[in-house]
């Protein structure tokens, strides 16, 4: 068990180290839109590698996986309804107008 | 069970629930943590979609080899603070404090490579107060997320520290690490925003 610990961990930097090259090489190589959605899929592999086996929420109880998840997922609806309107303010010529 | 072995407050059946209430105690507070710099990450993405070609352009300005060299630094940080805590599990604490003295080497390595980006970066007029308007947005932005970051990463630096100072007085074991553990969370939270930092300052504008 003690081995196993440490050498799951040590794996574990071995794929963020392996993610951060790779991420570096890709934001250089022309991809188009794309560029910025690998970037943070990316990041979001590594925040999740780090979330699951150096924060241990693999092995946590449930109210504590819950209680991780609840941070992002109001993050998600403050950029959703944000971007709604702030995406959305250009499609009238004056705010308010109605045909 | 001796001296140093703690017992549960008076509001806890025993330790483990004593534990369990830390632990989510610390969840909370990060959640709260994940929506101050969920405004900061906001801002960014608005004006990032309503200029994007400017706003490329002032990030590719940015020193990448630092950013890079602090990213890979952190994540190292997060490894041996994790070896830590795991370390404590098994009554291991000379190893624990091994690699906690690691992790605050690293953490401090950081913030003088951070510092000496922050001069790089005002010796080539990256700077809010001057250039062109959306340049200047960009470099706000750049200052408060990475500013604030550090002192976040700081905080974990003192904390870290005092961790340090009470396994050398002997005051945590395998039956008792809570706080290394809760100092752990922190870290890694703090290594996270970091992460989501790298690719949205550093790795913009670079494809041409």
């Amino acid at each position: 068990m003690t081995g196993t610990t440490t050498l799951r961990q040590l794996l574990t930097l071995v794929l963020l180290m392996a993610l951060l090259v790779i991420t570096f090489i890709l934001a250089h190589v022309d991809l188009g839109l794309l560029n910025t959605s690998v970037g943070l899929a990316i990041a979001a592999i590594k925040a999740l590698l780090v979330g699951l086996f150096f924060m241990n929420l693999w092995w946590s109880d449930g109210l504590h996986r819950v209680f991780a998840i609840a941070g992002a997922f109001m993050l998600a609806i403050l950029f959703s309804l944000a971007l709604a309107d702030f995406l959305s303010r250009s499609w009238l010529a004056m705010p308010g107008s109605f045909p | 069970m001796n001296a140093l072995t703690p017992r549960a407050a008076e509001q806890f059946d025993d330790l483990d629930q004593q534990k369990h209430a830390a632990s989510l105690g610390m969840w909370t507070f990060l959640a709260t943590e994940i929506m101050f710099f969920g405004a900061i990450f906001l801002a960014y993405t608005v004006y990032r979609i309503s200029y994007p070609l400017d706003f490329a352009k002032a990030a590719a300005q940015l020193n990448i080899t630092i950013g890079t060299l602090n990213t890979a630094i952190l994540l190292l940080s997060s490894f041996f603070i994790a070896l830590g805590v795991s370390f404590i599990q098994r009554d291991k604490a000379k190893l624990a404090s091994l690699a906690l003295l690691l992790t605050w080497a690293l953490g401090f390595v950081f913030l003088l490579l951070k510092a000496y980006e922050y001069y790089d970066d005002i010796n080539k007029h990256l700077v809010p107060t001057a250039g062109q308007p959306v340049a200047r947005m960009f470099y706000l932005i750049y200052y408060t997320a990475t500013g604030v970051h550090a002192l976040h990463l700081t905080i974990g630096l003192l904390v870290v520290a005092a961790m340090i100072y009470r396994l050398y007085r002997q005051q945590f074991s395998a039956s008792y690490y809570t706080p290394i553990e809760l100092t752990g969370l922190y870290w890694h939270f703090v290594d996270i925003v970091w992460i989501f930092l790298y690719p949205m300052l550093y790795l913009v504008g670079r494809e041409s």
